[in-house]
């Protein structure tokens, strides 16, 4: 374990900027937290978590995959992808680092998804322990700990100083880079930290939240209850809750004709659109009923089914804070596990 | 703290369920800390008692639901409206959107919505419940020993602060005043705007719609947005998008929207309210209805049923091209 002074923390900073290109949360022209490149004086942001989630660094909102040119008869396909270079990315959260596992599994499992596999290979993960968690947080519901993120690096900020814990190859690298700057130090301070933290969770509104009710094999108990009519009564069929989501992974890849040429990108899409997977026949979810289910029964009980019970939630809450109905996926838990207030 | 209570409100929902004068009830359900509403519809007094709020959180507006609802629920609904929200009900019908027959609208008197994001920049993450049945809001938190108590006054939505009218132009039954319409600043922010450099007034769009997600939360809860396939959805349109293809593309989203619903929006401010981003969209729709005061006269959408926008209606008094021309030179 190494430590820094707050203080300094703008020379870490400055130091780990030299070797990549830095990324950290920052408070945006409308007070909400953002990830932003490191310039000269950024200031960490102290909001507990950014609306946008981390997922964009690897699996950015809409990103080119290739050219197409004809001539004649022939079709020149063109990599127009720009040289992966290594980037870090500072203050993410033990909710968001665990959406990594869940968006590997999708795009590193064969066929590899070689986009996101050159992201992951050259991005560095620093995150940082959560002080001051929201009443919206349920990471612990999915056995995740904020008191000890993982990550290539994990970061404890207590009152005056930042502390540093190596996990990967890639972490230790980095620490190295910036040992100057920092000192060896003991964990006593740092675990002092996490049994405060450990206890501030056992106070959250929804500390008792469960999954004991969902998981792979519950399809046929949980697809066709009645409830899912009442709980999508008053969705709107907007994107929100799956693009602030760290999990959510469906794209939809479409051409662009330049009218030389075609480019061909991809970009997020949602279940909960009305032309999501659209096929010949149209949408085979006809109603906002069976596109809300989708979404839930996705995180819950398919994604388990399909990765050793892993769920494809993480419990970050930005669902909860987000959603313009307020909707979602605790609320879901609660009703169809009976625990609804 | 609103003037009328939830216990009034299910009383009188309750007695109309129970004469039949209605079979559902559109209205706000609980969450889970007090601020996290929900519209529901409620069909027994049961559901009523068990899950029915009225607090300082109910900013949805429920106008654009009666679209969906009127077809699909057998019977007559009740709506409860809050002024702003029977300006949008007004329109819908101008624009024969749902069917009136099919509706039992309550005006509900408003004393102003609470924004949660403004609340927790003074309270901070960690709130467990907010009473809203004081003066102020009191605000119990995780994080203290003893409630927060908070002006409400310091935590309205935009919206609210620049509330053009308290006045309900729809209801068949009042539970309060009528009201009144206002004098409000709302148009304070665009004149900020105007006053801009072309320069400077680009950068600061471009800063706004840069955050842009494109969820589409804005127009799907927006009740001049009421197509059966937006253009921006229909794969036929040329226009279908899922995300920005680029920066200028996203602004020419915001653009397309804000001239479809001219002259029709109603200021409800529901955009703004929803937008993740927290992106002024309303500035936008204000410009134009500026804009149209100044050119054509004032003119308030969904006043009444059946009133033509300045843009759908021709008078020997509107202004010349050549004079739009004009302004709009003097305002680069
Ligand atoms: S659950 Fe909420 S955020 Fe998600 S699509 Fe429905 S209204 Fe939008
Ligand atoms: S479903 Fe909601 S709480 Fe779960 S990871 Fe996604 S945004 Fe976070
Ligand atoms: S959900 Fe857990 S890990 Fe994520 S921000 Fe909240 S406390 Fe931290
Ligand atoms: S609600 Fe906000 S982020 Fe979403 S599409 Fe509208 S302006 Fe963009």
């Amino acid at each position: 374990m190494r430590k820094c002074s707050l203080d300094s923390l703008n020379s870490v900073f400055a130091k780990i900027a030299e070797a990549m290109a830095l990324y950290l949360p920052v408070d945006g022209s409308d007070g909400r937290a953002v990830f932003s490149k490191w310039e000269d004086g950024s200031v960490l942001s102290n909001a507990l978590n950014t609306v946008r989630s981390p997922k964009d660094f690897f699996f950015p909102q809409s990103e080119d995959l290739m050219r197409f040119k004809t001539e004649g008869k022939n079709i020149e396909i063109i990599d127009i992808r720009p040289e992966s270079e290594d980037f870090a990315v500072f203050g993410v959260r033990a909710c968001d680092v665990k959406s990594f596992d869940i968006l590997d599994r999708v795009f590193l499992t064969e066929p590899c998804d070689s986009y996101y596999a050159s992201r992951r290979e050259h991005g560095v993960i620093i995150s940082l322990a959560c002080t001051r968690p929201s009443e919206t947080c349920f990471c612990q519901a999915f056995g995740i700990d904020p008191s000890t993120p993982a990550g290539d690096i994990s970061c404890f900020k207590t009152d005056n100083e930042m502390y540093w814990q190596a996990n990967t190859e890639k972490g230790e690298a980095l620490l190295k880079a910036i040992e100057s700057l920092t000192e060896e130090c003991t964990d006593e301070a740092v675990n002092e930290q996490k049994e405060k933290i450990r206890a501030i969770m056992k106070k959250l509104p929804l500390a008792s939240l469960t999954t004991n009710s969902f998981g792979g094999g519950k399809t046929t108990e949980l697809f066709d209850r009645p409830e899912w009519a009442e709980l999508s009564e008053a969705c709107l069929g907007c994107g929100t809750c799956t693009f602030v989501c760290p999990t959510c992974q469906c794209y939809d890849i479409k051409d662009f004709n330049t009218g030389n040429g075609v480019i061909r990108y991809r970009c997020w899409d949602s279940c909960m659109y009305s032309e999501f997977t659209r096929m010949a026949h149209g949408n085979n979810r006809i109603s906002q009923k069976e596109r809300f289910r989708q979404r839930f029964m996705h995180k819950l009980v398919y994604y388990p089914e399909n990765n050793d019970g892993l769920f494809s939630c993480v419990g970050c809450g930005r669902c909860l804070s987000r959603c313009p109905i307020s909707m979602n996926i605790v609320k879901v838990m609660k009703k169809l596990g009976g625990e609804s207030k | 703290m609103q003037k009328i209570t939830k216990e009034q409100l299910i009383e009188r929902a309750s007695a109309l369920l129970r004469d039949g004068t209605v079979n559902h009830v559109l209205g706000w359900a609980q969450g889970e800390f007090d601020y996290d509403i929900t519209p529901a519809v409620f069909s027994d007094e049961s559901s009523l008692t068990g899950n029915f709020v009225w607090n300082d959180f109910c900013g949805a507006n429920f106008s654009k639901y009666l679209v969906s609802k009127c077809r699909t629920l057998e019977g007559k609904i009740l709506v409860f409206l809050k002024p702003c929200d029977t300006y949008s009900f007004n329109q819908l019908l101008t624009e024969h959107r749902f069917d009136r027959e099919k509706v039992y609208a309550i005006g509900i008197p408003c004393e102003g919505m609470a924004d949660i994001d403004k609340v927790k920049a003074i309270c901070g993450d960690g709130i467990s419940s907010i009473d809203c049945s004081g003066e102020k809001l009191s605000v119990t938190s995780i994080y203290e020993d003893s409630p927060i108590s908070v002006n409400t006054a310091d935590v309205l939505t935009e919206r609210c602060v620049n509330c053009k009218s308290k006045k309900h132009v729809a209801y068949d039954e009042l539970l309060g005043d009528e009201g009144d319409i206002l004098d409000s600043a709302r148009f304070d922010e665009v004149a900020k705007i105007e006053a801009m450099t072309p320069d400077e007034r680009f950068a600061f769009w471009q800063n706004e719609l840069s955050r842009c997600i494109r969820c589409n939360a804005c127009r799907d809860v927006c009740p001049a947005c009421t197509c059966e396939v937006c253009v921006f959805n229909n794969p036929k349109s040329g226009v279908e998008n899922k995300a920005p293809a680029n920066s200028f593309e996203e602004k020419m989203f915001h653009i397309i929207r804000a001239f479809h619903v001219a002259g029709r929006c109603t200021d409800c401010g529901e955009c703004s309210r929803v937008c993740p981003q927290n992106i002024p969209l309303h500035l936008l729709n204000r410009k134009f209805i500026k804009e149209m005061n100044e050119c054509y006269g004032e003119y308030q959408a969904g006043e009444t049923v059946g009133s033509k926008s300045p843009l759908t209606d021709y008078t020997l008094e509107d202004l010349e091209p050549g004079e739009v021309f004009d302004r709009g030179d003097i305002n680069a």
